[in-house]
């Protein structure tokens, strides 16, 4: 059986085609002036047409634009949440595998911690201290996301540290330091960077969800959790077009992400090489 | 040089039982010993604890009187049965043999280390190519005792005498010390000046 | 043994895997090739080789139990009849059972002694604590669930789960590295006894001083073939066939210690002719042209042209 692609490669390629697809949404979120979503009240409540896609909404906001830059917004919110739990993942995950028996204490009970309390509840209440708006809701989304990549680290630099070639290589004189930069983190940087993606999803959906109870981020931010929270006031008056899309849009993009982290997963594992 | 073990005891946690209890063992610069006993008598872990991979729970382990160094390049090194787990998956081969210094080309002829072998990662090379890679580096490193444990049990018997051959040019040039963990009583004759066996503290010498 | 039927005939057989190179390339890799076995009942039959050069494969190729990347050529019959894929699965576990060489392929979730049981009842309850305790294997060993049991002690109750499965072919791959040089023995008695009670037995080792002691024939594999099958016999006396088994008989420690310089040839870089060529101090022109067929000399078989 030949085939022009291989299963890796076609895997590859849809991938790309993923990541593109996200770009491309969120530069189009950057890119709209705040013109185009200005109200128009002469074109106001119409119902989903060729001219606006999506419909347009009580003030004649144009809901396709207006949901693009909520998702742009959902996006840089996301990824940046991430990144910040990702690095506390490291730094804990590491700190808890290679220092004392106190510190390790430490750092597994505030990961138990974490994870025990519902994440709805601490993200509001981390939001709300910071008072409301994109830094606390950056700090809560943060503070909750980087407990299970931790611990996957942690048992990951564990289960190296045992490795006779981490071993090997302290006996040859090489110091903690450089056994940590040369053997631990080049191995784990696979594993921080799949985590990492598959993380957006998540962060994006706490976002979205914190921001439509109205504990988020603040209504000039149109994040698609606002629109959504906004429009369900007129939901009853028949304008389902205002739920509808936004919501289905940061479905899909939730979706698309997730499989993106998932075919990294694939390409990166080696255990999947044999195919 | 005199490496020793004196009056050691080990085991991995309070609860657990003893793995050696109140050993005796040393060893000379230019001597080759090898070390036999059934399995369960605690060989591989006085290998590690010579090569300070573990340390005793009693008792001490010591390089002409004085503790093995905790920093620095260890002066007894120790080379493995499984080499594929000795070497960083993810690192060529180039880099796994500099991680214990320059590379000397006279090392790698004589243990018939390719030099395109260098440019490779270890899944591309078998079991027994590996295991040069680890003697080469153990020696490079410019040890004075080299700790054998199982080393050729799972290579064929030639990649097994091409190995020790060369191991036994290097100790006899530099006057190093060895100790053989091994099963194979032909193979200790073979290579040792004298044979500990661990299970009764018996010593016997080999001619030749 | 002229007269009697072999168990198990394979002929020609090759196992090619499609692969990754590097992370996007695929290519084929040529890991077994031209490969031919007899076994008889009654006769354990060593597949001698060094680690990690395929012998394995050759294991999985018997029981079709190959990955789905891998291509397998060849024929192989199993007591007369073609070996199908659809008698493989009927086959193995019962009438042909395998002693792996991985511990992993034991149940994490079930305690050894139900395991080592297999599907028999009534269980064989009796004969499993009389093999434990022949294998020195403490009483309490069958209340363990695997990842209690050190290494040596899981692959002494691999082989015990075989040899309670009564089968007709047990194909043991790498059955002793992790026993002492007692308890390897007395497993390989017990293979031995299998033989001799009419089954026929193939020991995948690396070892050959034990294939030596235990097998009745040797079969030397190099670079994914066998080069040379001879009675055991033939390898204590040194009167061996291919110059490839001569160099493996000279390089033992018991013989000379004397090896011979090179490594083996991977796959995926196999030279044309003789797989041994390039290492071979007979080496001509012919063999560097074709592989050699295989050729009957002396109670056993060669694949060199210029074996006498």
């Amino acid at each position: 059986m030949r085939q022009r692609w291989n299963r890796r490669q076609r895997l590859l390629a849809y991938t790309m085609l993923m990541l593109l697809a996200i770009l491309a949404a969120f530069a189009a979120g950057v890119l709209i002036p705040e013109s185009a979503v200005a109200p128009d009240f002469a074109s106001a409540k119409l119902p989903p047409s060729l001219s606006h896609p999506f419909g347009t909404d009580w003030l004649g906001r144009d809901l396709f634009l207006r949901t693009l830059k909520g998702l742009s917004v959902s996006l840089t919110v996301g990824v940046a949440a991430s990144l910040i739990s990702a690095v506390a993942a490291v730094l804990t995950g590491v700190a808890a595998a290679t220092g004392s028996k106190a510190v390790d204490g430490v750092i597994t009970w505030l990961i138990d911690l974490v994870m025990g309390v519902p994440h709805m509840v601490l993200i509001i209440l981390i939001s709300f201290a910071c008072g409301r708006g994109l830094k606390g809701l950056l700090a809560g989304i943060a503070v909750t996301h980087w407990t299970g990549l931790a611990r996957l680290i942690r048992a990951e630099v564990m289960q190296l540290r045992g490795q006779p070639y981490i071993m090997a290589s302290r006996r040859l004189g090489k110091s903690s330091g450089w056994v940590l930069t040369h053997h631990l983190l080049p191995h784990l940087a696979p594993q921080f960077f799949v985590g990492l993606v598959l993380m957006f999803p998540h962060a994006i959906l706490h976002e979205a969800s914190v921001s439509f109870l109205g504990y988020g981020l603040p209504p000039e931010q149109p994040a698609i959790g606002i629109i959504l929270s906004e429009s369900m006031k007129y939901l009853s008056a028949g304008m389902w077009w205002l739920a509808v899309f936004p919501g289905a849009l940061l479905v899909a993009v939730v979706l698309l992400i997730d499989r993106l982290g998932e075919n990294l997963r694939v390409i990166i594992d080696p255990y999947s090489a044999q195919e | 040089m005199r490496l020793e073990a004196k009056n050691i005891s080990f085991r991995y946690s309070r609860t657990s039982p003893w793995v050696l209890e109140r050993v005796d063992f040393a060893v000379r610069s230019g001597e080759r010993v090898g070390l036999v006993a059934p399995s369960g008598y605690g060989k591989s872990t006085l290998a590690m604890l010579l090569s300070g991979y573990l340390r005793p729970t009693s008792g001490a382990v010591l390089l002409d009187g004085k503790p093995l160094p905790t920093k620095g390049v260890c002066p007894v090194q120790l080379i493995g049965q499984h080499p594929e787990r000795a070497i960083n998956p993810r690192w060529r081969l180039r880099q796994v043999l500099e991680e214990s210094g320059q590379l000397r080309g006279d090392v790698l002829a004589s243990f018939g280390i390719e030099k395109e072998w260098l440019n490779r990662f270890p899944r591309e090379l078998s079991g027994g190519e590996l295991q040069r890679f680890c003697v080469a580096r153990a020696l490079m490193s410019g040890a004075s005792f080299l700790i054998c444990d199982e080393i050729s049990t799972m290579l064929d018997v030639i990649t097994q005498a091409q190995i020790w051959n060369k191991i036994l040019e290097e100790a006899a040039g530099r006057e190093m010390g060895l100790v053989a963990v091994t099963h194979n009583m032909a193979l200790a004759r073979r290579v040792c000046t004298r044979i500990y066996d661990l299970s009764n503290g018996e010593d016997q010498a080999v001619e030749g | 043994m002229e007269e009697k039927q072999p168990l198990l005939e394979i002929s020609d057989l090759s196992v090619s895997f499609r692969m990754y190179d590097g992370s996007l390339e695929q290519r084929q890799l040529q890991v077994i090739s031209s490969l031919s076995l007899t076994v008889y009942p009654g006769e354990v039959l060593a597949v001698a080789g060094s680690s990690g050069s395929g012998k394995s494969l050759l294991a999985a190729a018997i029981l079709g139990i190959l990955p789905s990347n891998a291509a397998v050529g060849g024929a192989m019959r199993y007591g007369g009849q073609p070996l199908t894929p659809e008698r493989q699965r009927s086959l193995r576990g019962g009438e042909i059972a395998l002693v792996p060489q991985s511990v992993a392929y034991l149940d994490p979730l079930m305690k050894v002694g139900r395991q080592a049981d297999g599907h028999q009842k009534p269980r064989p309850t009796a004969k499993r604590r009389e093999l434990f305790r022949r294998f020195g294997l403490p009483e309490k060993t069958e209340q363990l669930y695997p990842f209690q049991l050190s290494g040596g002690m899981a692959r002494r109750v691999l082989v015990s789960t075989a040899l309670l499965a009564d089968a007709q072919l047990v194909i043991a791959d790498e059955p002793t590295p992790g026993m002492g040089l007692e308890q390897a023995k007395e497993a390989l008695s017990m293979f031995r006894e299998m033989a001799n009670e009419g089954r026929g037995v193939v020991l995948i080792t690396h070892d050959i001083d034990l294939a030596v002691d235990f097998a009745d024939r040797i079969a030397v594999f190099y670079a994914g073939t066998t080069v040379e099958t001879a009675p055991a016999e033939d390898f204590r006396q040194g009167a061996l066939r291919h110059p490839y088994s001569q160099a493996l008989w000279r390089a033992l420690p018991q013989n000379g210690f004397q090896p011979i310089p090179g490594f083996q040839p991977y796959a995926g870089s196999l030279p044309k002719g003789c797989l041994f060529a390039p290492r071979c101090p007979h080496r001509t022109a012919e063999c560097e042209a074709a592989p050699p067929p295989v050729r009957t000399l002396r109670d056993g078989e060669v694949r060199c042209i210029h074996a006498t």
